[in-house]
């Protein structure tokens, strides 16, 4: 297969960036596309050019690494699939392919494609845990937990963090990424007694990082490569307003 | 040099309580006075960043991600082992480390394999307790599958995302302890050196991928939890970027790296498709379980999945059922594996290229619906699809062996020490546990094990006697090694070669595959080690670097990698040759049994393999320990 390459090359956060035209020929139609873009940058530094810096690791769809923008789609074309797991099928011949970063301001470029997503791990921190300590938690099966509950939590908790969410919404907006903890955490019993400080602090950081507010338009949902579903941002909105009318809620930091 | 590994006293079941008993504590207006550097954030070295933070110590983490989120353990699949017996099928401590010791073919030691079997209860309930969404049976409690190498179902599983949701159970514990300020992490950031003052690890070298400083870090004492090398191959499991170097130059600082020729490969991955390809995709062994492989009595070319259900039931060969009764498809991976290889050289394989098995769950399907095999593996039929375009509810799927998982490394004692004082190794970066053979579910229970329950106890001991006073970075190690780092990285910049740092590594990858995989013999590896050593020259002349050392570089972070992989990968070569026995997933030609198994030979193989780095380009050093066991007996392993 045949591919005219768009790609977006930034030397640093600081330079301006632009879009380089690139062609690649004999590409297979088994390839991931990540590994189109592998035999591009061999090519490149044959060339003596500077190779396409992007964000890869696990290439199972999993670890939530690679962030590709892809013909105006976070991870490409295909619904429910990371970058990493796209083929080259999902292509014609002969396509003209534009790849750029995801473009959110909370989401800096560092370079080419590569962008820092700390504002992610920053929200966590606020609360996307349950405090307990190693040691001294009683009996796993002491905590029995209905089938349908452990499966919405467990639907909640696919989350993989890449951040296709903020990249897919207009609003860049990380609502999605932000109710996944806290649905999770909030339908388990475990993560029960903190919910309502959870999704203060949550919330809270998740403002100070920058990220946009959530207008309804599900397109965070649509494009989610885990498929992480419209009800977990529900749930974090009824958890959100039930910590701020309650007076349960004595904790927040 | 002899080596202790300070096993307890005491019997077998004791040991552990006793241990922890006898080592000293250190004051918990104390703790806070010590240092202590993790390095990576995987399953290891998260549980144990954050639970030694819960006790008061002063953490800094690193790892290369982006995130402590996306460490390798994230793409683990299909569970962790725990000796629970919630099944009521006759588990147990006992059974679990029996089940281990005899998978690892009897090369691992009693002591530390028992522990890992007592303390596998506690990981659960921990797992549970920060919210890890396991599967769950109607009426709430805790379901489990079997994996391979055991008889009872011990394994607790997140649908086929058992490691995510560890991983991230971890992570939350560190991102609470970051927030509390008791872990510092820096991601991006890579070890490149350790330090070491007056013997003892005191600090590290790391780069900053972002900008390229090279920065020292001063602590009293410094914990490896870097994973395995199983990238030496360029082709495996591992995540991209999973490499051996912080391991590594501890090694060439002294630490002594065990059994480097002990590699896993996985029965159950995607067969390779092309050149192009840059890794292998696992399906997780918890297939097994449903699957029945098989390929067909006689060699047919090019056999497609589409092919295979016109082929009739009396024309398979479903060669582990026939040959292993008792377990049949769920023998230990190296089994499975070396089976596959087998029907496959014999002109039995299925696919484009010859070199695959099919996994059919055709029968399952029947038996049970559509939804409960969609329940259970629904992700990971969903990969297959994707990756191959062939949809496993209709036609069977294809697999093919691939590294995975390395069960040498960094040689610890019975505390995780390195023989270097105060450098300890977590999880898959050390030897400990596994022998010569990982059990399916055993890495996620391992990993965890040392992170939180082991290392907790074990580091107070040392530094109990540690003063408190703090090392500066201004002191000349930290230089010295600091210009250490940035001469080699000089170095690699300065070839301005040909060829890229890919194309070496693949090359590289193909002579440790083809002659140091899954069958070995002396031919063919002292072959290797010429061909590794003349690669490596070659690297040293005509590696091709673009970009500068100040910035993100992706090909220098590779190229510093690599560099460490041809150094390791000539050990692995002498160690696999020096194993003249086969054991576990080492398995030489020329010594098999008259059913072409592995053939131990347990008088003059029963020992740990330790190498000593004695010198740029001089022979590294063999030192022995002894395996001495006490409680199991040694015998050829069976599951017929």
């Amino acid at each position: 297969m045949y591919f005219k390459l768009k790609i977006w090359r930034q030397k640093s956060p600081e330079d301006k960036g632009g879009f380089q035209f690139y062609e690649l020929d004999d590409v297979s139609p088994d390839m991931s596309f990540l590994e189109m873009i592998d035999v591009l940058n061999e090519s490149l530094e044959i060339k003596g050019v500077e190779p396409v810096h992007f964000d890869h690791d696990c290439r199972e769809g999993i670890c939530g690494t690679c962030s590709m923008f892809i013909n105006g789609r976070p991870h490409g074309p295909q619904r429910g699939v990371t970058t990493c797991q796209l083929h080259m099928r999902s292509f014609n011949d002969g396509d003209t392919i534009t790849i750029e970063p995801w473009r959110a301001r909370s989401f800096p470029v560092i370079k080419d494609l590569v962008v820092d997503r700390s504002a992610f791990d920053r929200i966590i921190q606020a609360g996307g845990f349950v405090s307990v300590s190693t040691g001294g938690v009683p009996d796993a099966n002491e905590i029995p937990i209905s089938t349908n509950i452990a499966n919405e939590a467990m639907d909640a908790a696919s989350c993989i963090g890449c951040g296709a969410c903020v990249a897919a919404c207009k609003n860049a907006s990380a609502m999605l990424f932000v109710a996944a903890k806290i649905s999770q955490l909030a339908l388990l019993p475990q993560g029960k007694i903190e919910a309502a400080s959870r999704a203060e602090n949550m919330v809270v950081q998740m403002d100070s990082e920058g990220f946009g507010t959530c207008t309804n338009t599900e397109a965070c949902v649509a494009e989610c490569p885990k498929e992480i579903g419209l009800v977990h941002i529900a749930r974090m909105n009824r958890e959100y307003f039930f910590a701020k009318q309650s007076s349960e809620n004595i904790s927040l930091r | 040099m002899n080596l202790d590994a300070k096993i307890p006293e005491g019997p077998l079941v004791e040991k552990w309580t006793r241990h922890k008993f006898n080592i000293k504590l250190v004051n918990p207006a104390n703790k806070r006075k010590y240092d202590i550097i993790v390095i990576g954030t995987g399953l290891a070295g998260a549980s144990a960043a954050a639970s030694l933070a819960e006790l008061g110590y002063n953490i800094k983490s690193f790892c290369f991600q982006d995130s402590p989120r996306r460490a390798h353990s994230i793409a683990a699949q299909g569970g962790i082992n725990a000796s629970k017996n919630y099944q009521n099928d006759g588990d147990s401590d006992y059974r679990l480390f029996y089940d281990t010791i005899k998978g690892g073919d009897y090369r691992s030691r009693e002591a530390n394999v028992y522990r890992l079997a007592e303390v596998s209860s506690s990981i659960i309930d921990q797992c549970v307790a920060q919210g890890v969404p396991f599967a769950r049976e109607y009426g709430g409690l805790l379901d489990n599958r079997s994996f391979g190498g055991a008889q009872v179902s011990r394994t607790f599983y997140a649908r086929g995302q058992t490691g995510q949701q560890l991983l991230l159970g971890a992570y939350s514990a560190i991102s609470r302890q970051i927030a509390n300020s008791k872990v510092q992490i820096f991601p991006r950031t890579e070890m490149l050196d350790l330090v070491l003052v007056d013997g003892q690890a005191r600090g590290v070298v790391v780069r900053d991928l972002v900008t390229g400083k090279i920065e020292s870090h001063s602590s009293h004492a410094v914990i490896l939890s870097t994973g395995g090398y199983g990238n030496v191959f360029y082709l495996s499991t591992n995540a991209m970027a999973s490499n051996a170097t912080a391991a590594w130059r501890a090694h060439k600082r002294g630490a002594l790296f065990a059994n480097p020729c002990f590699t896993q490969i996985h029965p159950t991955c995607i067969p390779v498709s092309g050149e192009h390809q840059s890794k292998l995709t696992l399906m997780s062994e918890s297939l097994r379980n449903d699957g029945r492989i098989w390929v067909p009595k006689k060699g047919i070319r090019g056999l497609t999945a589409k092919d295979a259900l016109r082929i009739p039931e009396e024309e398979r060969d479903y060669f582990l059922e026939r040959r292993y009764p008792a377990f049949g498809n769920l023998v230990p991976r190296d089994v499975a594996s070396r089976n596959a290889k087998m029907v496959c050289d014999e002109g039995r394989g299925v696919g484009a290229t010859g070199l695959a098995v099919f996994l059919d769950f055709a029968d399952t399907i029947q038996r049970d619906g559509r939804d409960v095999i969609e329940q259970k593996y629904g992700n990971l039929f969903d990969m297959y699809k994707q990756i191959t375009a062939d949809d496993p509810y209709n036609v069977p799927m294809m697999i093919y062996p691939a590294v995975h998982y390395t069960m040498g490394g960094l040689w610890v004692d019975y505390n995780l020490m390195t023989n270097i004082h105060g450098l300890y190794a977590l999880g898959e970066c050390n030897f400990s546990d596994h022998g010569a053979n990982r059990l399916g579910a055993s890495a996620l229970m391992q990993g965890l094990a040392d992170g939180y329950f082991v290392i907790p106890y074990t580091i107070g001991d040392y530094l109990a006697n540690m003063p408190y006073r703090k090392i500066s970075v201004d002191h000349e190690a930290f230089q010295l090694a600091e210009k250490h780092v940035k001469d080699r990285i000089e170095n690699l910049l300065n070839i301005n070669g040909n060829r890229t740092v890919d194309d070496f590594h693949k090359e590289l990858g193909k002579i440790m595959w083809d002659y140091c995989g899954m069958s070995r013999n002396e031919e063919g590896l002292k072959h290797a080690k010429q061909e590794v050593i003349k690669l490596r020259d070659e690297f040293w002349k005509d590696l091709k670097v673009i970009g500068t050392h100040e910035e993100l570089n992706m090909s220098l972070e590779k190229a510093n990698r690599v560099a460490d992989f041809f150094e390791l990968g000539e050990l692995m070569i002498d160690d696999a040759l020096q194993r003249s026995e086969s054991c576990g997933g080492h398995f030489r030609e020329e010594s098999q049994t008259e059913e072409g198994e592995a053939l131990r030979i347990d008088d003059e193989f029963s020992f740990v393999a330790a190498w000593k780095f004695t010198g740029k380009d001089q022979p590294e050093e063999l030192i022995k320990e002894e395996l001495i066991f006490e409680n199991v007996k040694l015998t050829q392993r069976s599951y017929k």
